[in-house]
């Protein structure tokens, strides 16, 4: 079926079975591979979109139910929250592989949009559905908190 | 970790005639001569159009041998006219920041301005000399020759700049990107003066006078990232990101069974489904399991969810095989009963036996740790393209140079037709050592005539992996009257990494041994190390750490055992364990083909005296002997991996219904030089996590041969929200040559905890995964023997 999808404010028209995944959807028919797959079943947090401001799992959410949505990857993020998230994330290198963190990336953002001071609770609560195997944890966690002195 | 095979000089994928066998697998195969008999340093293969140095007829490459290998520096720099400075880097980049640490070297020598640097990433082929990024050896092996070929080129630029100002080269010098006439203003940059610079010839290394450490720019230095900005913006290109013109998806339906086999299947309702195009049968895989596909049936669509989904409406009647009888209940009592019988002798030290015999008191204890499974957050991935007789593929792979000697070796290609691009990993921790996954992406290409990539699932990656080693561990050990231990035993019982390539290996390989058994540094009068055979029924594979995982838990821990009977500090008694200063040497002992990691005893001798000190620093980071809160322990272990020393104290607060967490973690680490210490403290604060995961929740079971988990989180692993609280790192200066990172923080994490729980509710951990699957309660009432 052909639906037309809303990604990082262009339209795309992307013709695929009804109930492909955006995540497959976006990867191998639109080419934006920023979206990366881990698990399939929303467990790892490796395929986060924004899907009208809030994160999904992309992995999991049929192409077909969005089409009247604003759909955000890591390549249209923007914006003073994601600005501070990239310039700490970068300042500390926080990535090792960096295979999971778009996701992480994505989750931190959302966090300081709605938290300019994120305490270690509030830190677990937004990015325990996000999982490094590098184990970057440390360094993210040190990264949200500089991103919020800067905001 | 480090598998090479030793084949005997040529590249062809060994047969079983000269597979590697127990003892002297795990070789480093001295760099092939062909170097030298051709003009091979082709830089034509990784650089763009301008290009500092042409090959010429007969190059006369003074560097082709230094210590490390070739270090001509047209194999890994290029220089183009606007000044860019091209390295590059033979080694796989998967989060360990290869990228980064092999252009601080090179450009360090070079004095090249850091802006200015971009990173090749190489073929897999042999000019390059090793390319196996496994074993925390990337800046170790290269350390050296990557200064002398960026200072080659230093000297080069300087020649070329003497000739074109018609002066002596000594009154040229090179420094950030320009090379300077001195006493003059007059400069010319490594752009101008590039091509006339190849020109030159490369000087001799007893000409080439490399920097003296005070003048390093990079080494040392926290430079920051190559690859962190374009991960930041999503780009880069991963295994899985790969896209080729034309190309097609797969997936594959493997048999639940190492060695099972694919019976009648049908596909009828999987060629029923939107985009599926195609299946395409796979030959069954028979012993050894080398880094051959599993078999199976492969199902061709025109993306990864018509082919995930065509691959569950497959119909296919699997056969058992060899392993069909394996099941993990039964098979853990027959490693346990293994390990309480005598085994054979790897290390001997005084009379043990005699002495544990006659001690006033004796301590033993039965350690137990299961399979685990790397899990790195990009499953295998693997595109090829056959043009003719040529084959390409591109996959995350951490050797592509014996990913193309499996593909030359499996499809009986001719090597001079093969090319394999290693893309970036997603994370490896060892399983993208193994290639089969690009096999797979190989043969189906062939048989459809179509480029392809083949994705695995996370179940595939769960289900179908090389695994870490399930083992069963025996200690005893003995106490004076003065509460010293004079006898220590350890028997250690696990299926061989030997197994993956040999039929039938069932003793433990002299490296496993060397990873945390033979190496045993303690000062006891009386030592013994026995082992005892074991069957493998998975594919063994190697995993962060390898062996060090379960031999310095259970040496570790048992330590602590041994210090709570002597009703002494578990560090004083480790520290006292440890002894004096000295050098121990496996060698005289009976082990004698201990590796000490491919390097030499000489030049990186086993010390005690940094095992005390990195102990000492850690407890001292820690306040070790502090008061503590109600349910909190301290815990220390300490461990030499990889040719580092890592010492890490753990703090757990236990609360009385037996809630876990981790409030903080202290490491002091003594790795040599090292290039950068960001990096490396990212690598030991991620490597201590990896364990602490793997010692908390991993567990790999299975049931009639088949493993029974298949995703997150069946497999369990550590979240934000799990992972410690606060990580202090401490790197110790040296100025010893580079050793190991990416792995050696990976040991001491699980015994460091265990000892930490002991302290804060006095259960002893003798069995991983503490937690498993569910939830964050230790089960205090089910005291494993305190």
């Amino acid at each position: 079926m052909s639906i037309t999808l809303k990604i990082n404010g262009k339209k795309h028209s992307v013709n695929a079975t009804e109930g492909t995944p955006l995540l497959w959807v976006l990867r191998d028919h639109l080419k934006m591979t920023g979206t990366k797959y881990g698990c399939g079943v929303a467990q790892c947090g490796a395929c986060t979109v924004r899907v009208n401001g809030r994160p999904v799992r992309s992995c999991i959410i049929p192409f077909n139910t969005l089409a009247a949505a604003e759909i955000t990857t890591i390549e249209g993020m923007e914006g003073k929250e994601t600005d501070a998230v990239r310039s700490a994330w970068e300042e500390d290198d926080v990535p090792q592989c960096g295979y999971c963190q778009s996701g992480q990336i994505i989750s931190a953002v959302t966090l300081l949009e709605s938290n300019r001071q994120p305490e270690d609770g509030d830190i677990d609560t937004a990015m325990s559905g996000n999982i490094c195997r590098c184990n970057s944890y440390m360094s993210i966690r040190r990264a949200i908190k500089k991103a919020a002195k800067t905001l | 970790m480090f598998l090479k095979y030793s084949n005997s000089g040529d590249d062809s994928f060994p047969t079983t005639d000269h597979l590697p066998r127990s003892g002297d697998a795990i070789l480093n195969v001295s760099r092939r001569s062909f170097l030298l008999g051709s003009s091979a340093f082709v830089i034509g293969i990784t650089l763009g159009s301008h290009v500092l140095a042409q090959e010429k007829e007969s190059p006369v490459n003074p560097l082709a041998d230094v210590k490390g290998g070739d270090a001509a520096p047209t194999l890994w720099v290029s220089i183009e006219n606007n000044g860019t400075v091209k390295i590059t880097c033979h080694r796989s980049e998967m989060g360990q920041q290869v990228w980064t640490s092999m252009a601080q070297i090179v450009a360090d020598e070079l004095d090249a301005d850091w802006d200015k640097v971009e990173i090749v990433q190489a073929i897999g082929h042999p000019m390059y000399g090793d390319q196996n990024t496994d074993g925390s050896r990337s800046v170790r092996y290269n350390f050296h020759r990557l200064r002398v070929a960026g200072a080659a080129m230093r000297s080069m630029l300087e020649q070329a700049a003497a000739t074109q100002w018609g002066i002596d080269a000594r009154d040229c010098r090179a420094e950030l990107g320009y090379v300077k006439r001195s006493g003059s203003s007059k400069r010319m940059s490594y752009g101008e003066l590039a091509k006339q610079a190849g020109a030159m010839p490369i000087p001799a290394e007893s000409s080439i006078c490399l920097k003296d450490r005070g003048e390093w720019r990079y080494i040392g230095q926290p430079v920051p990232s190559l690859t962190t900005p374009k991960i930041t913006r999503g780009q880069g290109i991963f295994g899985i990101d790969v896209d080729r013109p034309g190309m097609v998806h797969a997936v594959v339906a493997r048999p639940p069974q190492v060695f099972g086999k694919t019976g009648e299947f049908n596909d009828k309702k999987t060629l029923a489904i939107a985009g599926v195009l195609q299946t395409v049968r796979l030959p069954d895989s028979i012993a050894p399991a080398l880094f051959k596909p599993l078999g199976g049936i492969a199902v061709v669509a025109s993306d990864t969810w018509s082919a995930i989904q065509g691959r569950e409406a497959l119909e296919v009647e699997w056969q058992d095989g060899p392993n069909a009888a394996y099941n993990s209940a039964s098979y853990r009592k027959s490693l346990e009963k293994t390990a309480l019988e005598p085994g054979t002798v790897q290390l001997n030290r005084g009379d043990a036996i005699a002495s544990l015999n006659a001690a006033t008191r004796k301590i033993t204890a039965e350690y137990y740790a299961p399979h685990l499974a790397q899990t790195p957050m990009e499953p295998p991935c693997a595109t090829a393209e056959w043009n003719g007789d040529k084959l390409e593929c591109w996959a995350c792979v951490q050797d592509p140079q014996n990913t193309r000697n499996t593909l030359v070796g499996i499809l009986g290609l001719n090597p001079e037709n093969v090319t394999v691009h290693a893309t970036w990993l997603g994370g490896a921790f060892g399983r993208k050592s193994k290639s089969d996954f690009v096999v797979e992406a190989a043969i189906i290409s062939r048989e459809i005539g179509k480029p392809v990539k083949v994705t695995w699932t996370r179940d595939d990656d769960i289900r179908h992996g090389y695994y870490h080693s399930v083992s069963a561990q025996h200690f005893e050990g003995a106490l004076d009257d003065n509460g010293r231990c004079s006898a220590f035993l350890h028997r250690t019982v696990f299926p061989t990494i030997m197994s993956t390539f040999a039929p039938g290996a069932n003793q433990p390989a002299p490296l496993e041994l060397g990873l945390g058994a033979t190496d045993n540094p303690f000062d006891v009068p009386n030592l013994r190390l026995e082992t005892g055979k074991a069957e493998a029924h998975l594919r063994i594979g190697w995993l962060r750490s390898v062996s060090n995982i379960y031999h310095a838990f259970g040496q570790q821990s048992f330590a602590a055992e041994l210090a709570h009977a002597a009703g002494r500090d578990q560090k004083d008694f480790l520290l006292e364990l440890i002894g004096p200063a000295r050098i121990v040497d496996p060698t005289k002992e009976g082990a004698a083909d201990y590796a000490n990691y491919d390097a030499s005893l000489e030049e990186y001798p086993i010390e005690t005296g940094k095992l005390a000190n990195v102990t000492r620093i850690a407890a001292e980071m820690a306040k070790w002997g502090r008061t503590l809160p109600k349910g909190h322990g301290l815990g220390i272990a300490v461990h030499r991996s990889f040719l580092t020393y890592v010492a890490t104290v753990v703090e757990v607060a236990v609360s009385e219904d037996g809630s876990l967490t981790i409030p903080g973690v202290w490491l002091a680490a003594d790795a040599g030089t090292v290039v950068n210490p960001r990096h490396a403290r990212a690598q030991l604060e991620g490597g201590t996590l990896y364990g602490l995961s793997n010692a908390l929740y991993g567990e790999i079971t299975a049931s009639n041969g088949a493993v029974d988990q298949a995703n997150f989180p069946g497999w369990r692993v550590m979240r934000m929200n799990e992972a410690p609280r606060e990580f202090s790192v401490k790197i110790v200066d040296s100025n010893a040559p580079p050793a190991g990172i990416g792995e050696p923080a990976t040991p001491p994490a699980a015994p460091a905890l265990a000892n930490a729980i002991f302290a804060a509710t006095g259960l002893r951990i003798r069995s991983l995964p503490i937690l498993g699957t569910s939830g964050d309660r230790l089960s205090l009432t089910n005291n494993q023997g305190a």
